[in-house]
């Protein structure tokens, strides 16, 4: 067991949280953080195999982090915005209520 | 290894308990210090920046946007609490978790790793990542930029209210809803 193996095991544990909370609450906004969650295990999972890997002087590791980490946010951003909008049409954030596209 | 195990141990249990809860606020801010055991994680890899990065990201912006989330989209002031959800829901959201981790469990103990470097903490200068942005990741950059602009601009427009337009479409439906102004 290697400390590779272990910083695996956590960002899957951590991963695995987020889809956990993704697929069982049904707060919009709880299934957007889910969706955070798991994008930051896959940001972790960049930083474990670059502290590992065979060359991290170069850095690529931290780079993809870095765009990954901007993605995400953008993607924060655009699901709120929806969220907001899906709020003024139907009043309520619930999914299963969430049930038409047209507004 | 052993703070890797206890930032470890902090941040799952932040998340574990952040989806768990009822009240919106408070899970907002359970995955705050699950953040910051995020950034302590990259602290320890010896990603400064990165660290440095995901506090200002998601400590300070994402968090703010969570929150504004949660405060415009209530129905009172007391509608803070959640309905509780169905327990079928619950419990199958609960079993995938489980099987997708034991699975990724299973393969990860079974691949046999080598760690290549001995193991020390990596060093890198935000010189050598701003050499490394504006050489041979110029182009990303600037996607990234643009992506960037684009998501800020369809933001806004999602959610901004168009109540002229609603007004002269259906005007009954926009004179009963008169804070959505």
């Amino acid at each position: 067991m290697s400390p590779l193996h272990i910083c695996l095991l956590i960002s899957s544990a951590l991963f695995c949280i987020g889809l956990t909370g993704a697929l069982a609450r049904s707060n919009t906004i709880l299934v957007l953080l889910g969706i955070e969650l798991m994008l930051n295990a896959a940001n972790l999972n960049f930083i474990a195999f670059w502290k590992y890997g065979p060359e991290p002087s170069a850095g690529l590791g931290v780079v993809f982090v870095l765009f990954s980490i901007a993605v995400a946010a953008a993607e924060a951003a655009v699901g709120l915005a929806l969220i907001i909008a899906i709020y003024r049409h139907q009043r309520s954030i619930r999914l299963q209520e969430a049930t038409r596209l047209k507004g | 290894m052993l703070p890797l195990i206890a930032i470890a141990t902090v941040m799952l249990a932040a998340t574990a308990v952040a989806m768990s809860l009822r009240n919106l606020i408070h899970s907002a801010l359970l995955l705050i210090v699950s953040w910051f055991g995020t950034a302590a994680f990259y602290l320890w890899a010896g990603a400064e920046f990165v660290a440095f990065g995901q506090v200002l990201v998601y400590v300070g912006a994402v968090s703010m946007i969570v929150l504004f989330a949660v405060l415009l989209t209530r129905r009172s002031r007391t509608d803070l609490a959640l309905t509780p959800d169905s327990a079928a829901r619950a419990a199958a959201g609960i079993l995938a978790g489980l099987a997708a981790f034991s699975v990724m469990a299973f393969a990860i103990a079974r691949t046999p790793l080598e760690v290549v470097g001995d193991g020390a903490v990596p060093s890198i200068t935000v010189r050598e990542i701003g050499t490394q942005l504006m050489g041979p990741h110029a182009v990303s950059l600037l996607a990234v930029g643009v992506l960037l602009t684009v998501a800020l601009l369809g933001g806004v427009v999602i959610a901004a209210s168009d109540s002229r337009r609603a007004s002269r479409a259906n005007p009954q439906s926009a004179s009963r809803m008169p804070q959505s102004r």
